[in-house]
């Protein structure tokens, strides 16, 4: 069974986003890229399946600028045996992502296409299920935790309030949510040996689809800044604050 | 800062993209547990396995020999990364990458290369035997001896503060083969010890000011029998000369430690000073305050580039200068900024509770092992008046 894990490169969790100026975006000029952390656990899962006897093999794919080949190389340096790049320097959104990876998929036939819940840059918590949609395969979005038996996957959900089971009949989409797993660091022999993996480029167009922009962004903005507390002597005085603030 | 030389070494890109991972598995992994290592006094077991698989121990071995064949700057570069953490965390790969790993790499012969480098890259734990109890900066006049009987060595006599001796398999031991001293220290040979050889006993480890977690011992040998081929290069009297080929790269790696721990330090102080108030402010906002971090951004600041600038000259040949001068302004910068730390953080620096205590403590070894500031000071003195009264000077 082969898995696809699509992979984005996203700003660093650890960078604090600014915005350009004229609030068309953010800015990420000079700014630290790594592999979006939900991804990360996909590949990770991906990985584990494999080392179980589960699958068989794991292909990263990544739509993005050519530095997007950095994260291929992560995912492979993880444990994934191959990478596909479509290299694009223009904004894909959701939809267009999906298409691609439907494209793909039908060449590739896996099993599971494994991706992150969300990516943390837009959070747009989309593309797996615009996917399964296009598809017309199910979806165990959210997993918790991820079983394959025989021709089926098992996903538990998270969910409010607690964990949903939902079980799939491959080929299925998957998507990672936080608690799944901790995924390992590439470790230094495993890096150099990512080198010498194969990992193709190719472009958007190679896959006839239309991902022309159906979004506008009009304006991004920072957050608010928070207003500083005050403090009270007393119970009395609470109330008194409440009240005069037209709260209680 | 200047890029990393990758001449002789990892391609950038490859190292680039591992220095990333390093960065983040010292503050997920390593500094996390911290704690664990200090009441424990040892690296946890599953901890240690894992820097043995990310490839912490073979950084330097050549590919061939199952390692990852870093440069010099490279190699530099990682200690100093892996040094915003707990000092233990280097000590214990140390020997590995450092000493030994250059006096096989120099002096070898290509059984011993292919012996011990991949053992020494997957991890197996190496010590360093050169100081005595009778000898130290003075190390030349050591008094343990090699006796040649047959097909074998013996060895007589005692090594002492031998970082990692608790935990070795093997041991590069330095050791007289001539009673006499001879020019050029032609006396002294080195030895590849297995050190779990008969006659040979390692000490408790010594109780230390600092580097918890990190142990060092004393060696005694007692009629040890080795078999002639431990003689590292095949050859008696190299052994001095092979220790001072892997000098440089011992100091460049003390610098590193020292530049990696005083930022991790300098953080710890700011972050105090934008915590703690006094007198309605919080203390950063003082400009006394602001001078002790200047003053230790600046120093640290060119001891980077120092040892940025020494390791690169390194990776072309010999920089006895560069390096003893890097070694010595990091080590002594180190000790600076802890203790401007200790003295941002008020009465709360002298207590076990904070971390600037520790750093302290910790931080008092760099001008004293690999060569005591004063030694180094005499290395560097000796050398430019050697190169000047040559001609050689630029
Ligand atoms: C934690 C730790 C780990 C160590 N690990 C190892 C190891 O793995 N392997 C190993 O072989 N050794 C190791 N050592 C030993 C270390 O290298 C020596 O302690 C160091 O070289 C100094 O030698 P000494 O202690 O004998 O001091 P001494 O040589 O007795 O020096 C005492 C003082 O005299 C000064 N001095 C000496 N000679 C001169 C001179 N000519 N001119 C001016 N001043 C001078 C020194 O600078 C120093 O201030 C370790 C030591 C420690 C504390
Ligand atoms: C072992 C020990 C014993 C002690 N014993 C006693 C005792 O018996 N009785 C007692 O009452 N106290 C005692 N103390 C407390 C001690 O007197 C205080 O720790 C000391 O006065 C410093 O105050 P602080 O720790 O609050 O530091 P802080 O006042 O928070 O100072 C932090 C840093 O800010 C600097 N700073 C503060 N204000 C300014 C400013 N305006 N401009 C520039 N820099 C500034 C300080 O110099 C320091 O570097 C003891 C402390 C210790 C560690």
């Amino acid at each position: 069974m082969k898995i696809l894990v699509p992979v984005k490169r996203v700003i660093d969790y650890n960078v604090k986003p600014r915005v350009k100026a004229d609030g068309s975006g953010v800015d990420l000029a000079n700014v630290k890229m790594s592999m979006n952390p939900f991804d990360e656990i996909a590949v990770e899962e991906a990985i584990r399946l494999k080392e179980a006897g589960k699958a068989d093999e794991i292909v990263a794919v990544s739509i993005g600028p050519a530095k997007a080949q950095e994260t291929l190389r992560t995912a492979l340096a993880m444990g994934a045996d191959r990478a596909i790049l479509i290299e694009t320097d223009d904004d894909v959104e959701p939809l267009g992502v999906a298409k691609i990876l439907k494209a793909i998929a039908e060449e590739e036939k896996p099993g599971i296409v494994m991706l992150g819940k969300q990516a943390i840059d837009d959070d747009s918590n989309q593309t797996g299920q615009m996917l399964a949609a296009l598809m017309g395969r199910p979806q165990g979005t959210f997993a918790n935790t991820v079983e394959v038996d025989g021709d089926s996957v098992t996903v538990k959900r998270e969910v409010d309030g607690g964990l949903e089971t939902v079980k799939l009949t491959m080929p299925a989409i998957v998507t990672t949510d936080l608690r799944l797993n901790e995924p390992r660091y590439a470790s230094l022999p495993n890096i150099m040996k990512a080198k010498k993996k194969p990992l193709d480029t190719k472009a958007p167009s190679d896959y006839g689809v239309d991902i022309a922009p159906r979004l506008k962004t009009t304006n991004v903005s920072e957050p608010p800044v928070r207003q500083a507390g005050d403090k009270v002597e007393d119970v009395d005085a609470l109330v008194a604050k409440l009240k005069s603030l037209g709260v209680a | 800062m200047s890029e990393i030389v990758s001449e002789g070494g990892m391609d950038a890109d490859t190292f680039a993209q591992f220095t990333d991972q390093l960065k983040r598995y010292v503050r997920e992994r390593l500094m996390p547990a911290e704690e664990q290592v200090l009441e424990d006094d040892a690296i946890p077991p599953d901890l240690l396995g894992e820097m043995r698989d990310m490839g912490l121990f073979g950084l330097t071995m050549p590919e061939e020999y199952g390692g990852s064949g870093m440069n010099v700057p490279q190699y530099i570069e990682t200690i100093r990364v892996l040094s915003y953490a707990l000092p233990a965390y280097r000590s214990i790969t140390s020997i590995n990458l450092g000493m030994v790993c250059s006096a096989l790499k120099n002096a070898g012969t290509e059984e011993q290369k292919s012996e011990w480098l991949p053992r020494l890259a997957a991890g197996e734990i190496a010590c360093f035997g050169l100081t005595e109890p009778g000898s130290g900066s003075d190390s030349a006049a050591m008094a343990t001896t090699a006796k040649r009987d047959g097909g074998h060595y013996v060895l007589n006599g005692s090594k002492r503060y031998i970082t990692n001796a608790p935990h070795a398999k093997l041991g590069l031991i330095m050791a007289r083969t001539n009673p006499e001293s001879m020019p050029k220290n032609a006396h002294v040979s080195a030895f590849l010890v297995d050190m779990e050889t008969d006659g040979i006993t390692v000490g408790k480890p010594d109780k230390k000011m600092g580097q918890r977690g990190s142990h060092i011992a004393d060696i005694y040998f007692d009629d040890v029998r080795v078999p002639a081929d431990a003689l590292l290069g095949g050859e008696e009297g190299r052994g001095f000369a092979t220790a001072m080929q892997s000098l440089d790269n011992g100091r460049l790696s003390i610098g590193a430690a020292s530049c990696g721990y005083a930022r991790r330090i300098l953080d710890t102080a700011l972050r105090y000073s934008g915590e703690r108030k006094a007198f309605g402010e919080t203390i950063g906002n003082f400009q006394l305050i602001q001078a002790m971090l200047a003053d230790s951004q600046a120093e640290l600041y060119a001891a980077e580039c120092m040892l940025r600038d020494a390791a690169a000259k390194a990776n072309k040949g010999k920089a006895i200068i560069e390096a003893a001068s890097a070694k010595m302004f990091a080590s002594e910068m180190c000790n600076r900024v802890a203790d401007r730390c200790v003295q941002i953080h008020g009465g709360a620096g002298y207590l076990a509770e904070y971390e600037a205590e520790r750093f302290y403590r910790d931080s008092r070894i760099y001008t004293i092992y690999e060569g005591t500031t004063q030694i180094l000071q005499l290395v560097i003195a000796k050398n430019m008046l050697r190169d000047f009264a040559s001609g050689a000077a630029a």
